[in-house]
């Protein structure tokens, strides 16, 4: 089991904060294409992924991240602090 | 060293003042706050979500560069979350250093740092809806010349 989280418009998109997903995705990528096959709000959220950013357990990572051993993987648009 | 992600006001003034009476032994102290700006009186508020657990961490790993990079004496971030109405402080980081030139170094890397690597989301509340800031290339640019 992995937590899934959203933030900002990823959220608004697909309509939750976060969900535990079970998934048998080796990568972050192979998990994007599961939850894309579940329902249109995914696909919507996910259609550009160059507008999109990852943190896996944490700490942002690549597209390509493994999730071996992963708790939570978080999806978000480019920050905007300061 | 000290970061604080809160939905409080702070008090930019005690803040300053707090952090220069910790900084032992130091010749400069650099400050810069972020302000919510009326967009030519668009914005009615601001609205900052943040990643509790991961937004902690990487302010307080980027305040760490920070820190080592120039040397500094010491560092200091606060963040806000939550709405925010124009004029408020958003945010502001302060850097205590032997010289003038480090301390105003790192607070520059700090705010580059911040914008792009910071995870916050802006919205930006209107008369007639509301807007997902979006982030600029030049923010991501300016991290180059660190």
């Amino acid at each position: 089991m992995i937590d899934v989280l959203y933030f900002a418009w990823v959220r608004e998109r697909i309509g939750l904060p976060r969900e535990r997903i079970e998934t048998s995705a080796t990568t972050v990528s192979g998990l994007i294409d599961e939850l894309c096959l579940r329902e249109p709000r995914y696909a919507a959220a996910f259609a550009d992924l160059a507008a999109l950013r990852v943190a896996v357990d944490q700490e942002l990572s690549a597209f390509d991240a493994p999730l071996q051993g992963v708790r939570e993987v978080a999806f978000f648009p480019p920050m905007t602090g300061g | 060293m000290r970061i604080a992600v809160q939905a409080a006001p702070f008090d930019q003034g005690a803040e300053l003042q707090a952090f220069s009476a910790a900084a032992s032994g130091a010749g400069a102290v650099v400050s810069f706050s972020g302000l919510v700006r009326d967009e030519a009186g668009r914005l009615s508020a601001l609205e900052i979500e943040y990643y509790p657990g991961m937004t902690e961490k990487a302010l307080a790993s980027i305040a760490q560069e920070a820190v080592s990079r120039w040397s500094l004496l010491d560092a200091l971030v606060i963040h806000r979350h939550g709405r925010l109405l124009v004029g408020e402080a958003i945010m502001m980081v302060a850097t205590a250093s032997t010289h003038r030139a480090d301390a105003f170094s790192a607070a520059e890397f700090l705010m580059d740092y911040l914008k792009s690597r910071a995870p916050f989301w802006k919205k930006e509340l209107h008369a007639d809806g509301a807007d997902w800031v979006r982030a600029k290339d030049t923010d991501e640019n300016a991290l180059k010349r660190w």
